[in-house]
């Protein structure tokens, strides 16, 4: 069997009392795209961010490619993260450097692409995610929230890694857009053969960028399985997720 | 009821910033010898923390001269030694007032805006962002700060010196009466080296303490806003504190004399 692109075993992260991941598995192989979804602050984000290094889970293991990540030095980690883009839930552009240089930052600090070269390479990208050459030369304050996710995925995409992490691509975005994102995610898993990890609350975005989905609950993985699959998962936590209920299994915590 | 409990508390929370502030200082200045170097944001910070504090380190140094020669000659005229005016300005711009003086207004100008910048940086995850990108954080946003601290501010109190005297000049010889012929001379034969010297070496080091404390703070800043604000505080009260204490330490080290 081939080692999976992305693998989670058992894996443990708590912040002072609070447990967030409790025993969280998941694989996702090569050029796959997987999502996963769960309830606010279940613990999504950190997943992602245990995967790059930059949060360290106290148990468990994290493996890219077979490497395994918790425990890895620095200068390795720096190495696994050339294959990795990252859009961020909030954005996090670089508000010290223009739009250019934040989408291209990859390339010249990474690949050592000529400044020049790399503006040419940043406006192409921001045209797929349909921005124009205008935005180009200002600074990400300048731009709506919805612009700056565009910005964050066009950086995430700009090196054309091998694995991509989506935080929550299509959420501040007009359904339109949304959907010409979600065919940019498409395409790249498709064309580039990417691998992509995404986090969605969006069940139609989830749907048309999946090849499979995960459900994050209480720290672990409760459902997985296929897009075909979600409609009839049997499963009542997934069932009322996907159908937006307040009512069911997943108490949310408003007491008083 | 539990004094000692609060004591010991107290001093395990010291032995852990300090602690913590080595290692950060180690990582830090270690980076600053490793490849890559970003020359493009040393010459930034270079700019921004040598030409743009040179309106305020110019400011408080030369009023920090004419008063002294005003107060030195009020001093000095009760027992006839007027002519000293020249010495004591001098002496204390090179020794102490110059690097001082510049090194206070430049922790609340630069360390400040150090931990803020990098603060925000840290809270609205930018840092994540760069590490994703593969640059390490302590490269990009923190070795270009140290060096460009550790150079910039010696030559910041250079001018300032000079600034110094000059204010001390001009009280001297457009409202003391002196002659600006004897003032220069008398000035020049009380220079030296090894004071001028002194508070350069001082400089470097507060420079140092400034952009490890503004980066330091920033680094670790936590909270959004509120925490940005308090890292900012932290930054600039650390640093002046820091500052004078290094101040005394390098005092006696340079001029410890015994008395005999
Ligand atoms: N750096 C941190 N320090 C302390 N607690 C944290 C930190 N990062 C995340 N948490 C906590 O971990 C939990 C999960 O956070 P996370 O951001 O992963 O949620 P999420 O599933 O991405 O939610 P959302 O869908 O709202 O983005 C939250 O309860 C949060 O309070
Ligand atoms: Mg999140």
């Amino acid at each position: 069997m081939e080692t999976p692109k992305i693998k989670l075993d058992n894996v443990h992260k708590s912040f002072d009392q609070k447990i967030v991941l409790d025993g969280f598995n998941m694989e996702v192989s090569a050029g796959e795209s997987v999502v996963v979804i769960g309830g606010s602050g279940v613990g999504k984000s950190v997943m992602l961010k245990c995967i790059q290094g930059i949060l360290i889970p106290e148990n468990g293991s994290v493996q890219v490619d077979g490497d395994e990540v918790v425990g890895m030095s620095t200068r390795k980690i720096e190495k696994v993260n050339r294959k990795i883009g990252m859009l961020f839930q909030g954005a996090a552009l670089f508000d010290s450097l223009p739009v250019w240089e934040n989408v291209s930052f990859g390339l010249i600090q990474g690949k050592k692409t000529p400044r020049k070269e790399a503006k040419e390479i940043a406006i192409d990208v921001l045209a797929q995610v349909g921005l124009g050459a205008d935005v180009a030369d200002l600074s990400p304050a300048e731009l709506s929230g919805g612009m700056q996710k565009r910005v964050g995925l066009a950086r995430a995409i700009a090196t054309k890694p091998e694995i991509i992490f989506f935080d929550e691509p299509t959420t501040g975005l007009d359904p339109i857009m949304a959907d010409v994102i979600n065919d940019l995610i498409v395409k790249s898993v498709k064309e580039l053969g990417a691998t992509a990890l995404s986090i969605t609350h969006d069940m139609a975005s989830a749907r048309k960028i999946a090849d499979r989905i995960v459900m994050l609950y209480k720290g672990k993985a409760i459902w997985a399985g296929k897009v075909s699959e979600i409609d009839n998962s049997g499963n009542p936590y997934v069932e009322q997720f996907i159908a937006g209920k307040a009512e069911g299994p997943i108490a949310m915590e408003l007491k008083r | 009821m539990n004094f000692l409990a609060l004591v010991g508390r107290a001093f395990i929370k010291f032995l852990g910033v300090t602690g913590r502030l080595s290692i950060f200082t180690t990582l830090s200045v270690s980076h600053c010898f490793r490849p890559p170097f970003f020359m493009r944001l040393l010459m930034k910070q270079m700019i921004e923390i040598g030409y743009y504090s040179l309106p305020v380190v110019g400011l408080t140094t030369i009023f920090a001269g004419m008063v002294l020669a005003l107060q030195s000659y009020t001093g000095f005229s009760r027992f006839g030694a007027e002519g000293a005016v020249a010495s004591v300005v001098i002496i204390s711009i090179t020794r102490e007032l110059g690097p001082v003086l510049a090194g206070l207004m430049v922790a609340g100008r630069v360390g400040a805006s150090m931990a803020a910048e990098i603060g925000t940086m840290r809270v609205t995850e930018q840092i994540d962002a760069l590490k994703t990108l593969s640059t390490n954080p302590f490269k990009y946003l923190i070795a270009p700060r140290i060096i460009a601290g550790l150079l910039m501010l010696p030559l910041l109190v250079f001018v300032g010196d000079i600034i110094g005297v000059f204010g001390g000049y001009i009280v001297g010889v457009y409202k003391l009466g002196f002659n600006p012929a004897n003032y220069i001379s008398s000035t020049w034969e009380h220079f030296e080296m090894i004071d001028l010297l002194s508070g350069l070496v001082k400089a470097a080091v507060f420079g140092l303490i400034i952009s490890i404390m503004g980066c330091y703070h920033g680094y670790n800043s936590k909270g959004g806003a509120q925490g940005v604000g308090a890292a900012t505080t932290n930054a600039v009260v650390s640093a002046s504190i820091l500052i004078l204490t290094f101040n005394y330490i390098l005092t006696e080290l340079f001029f410890a004399t015994t008395p005999s």
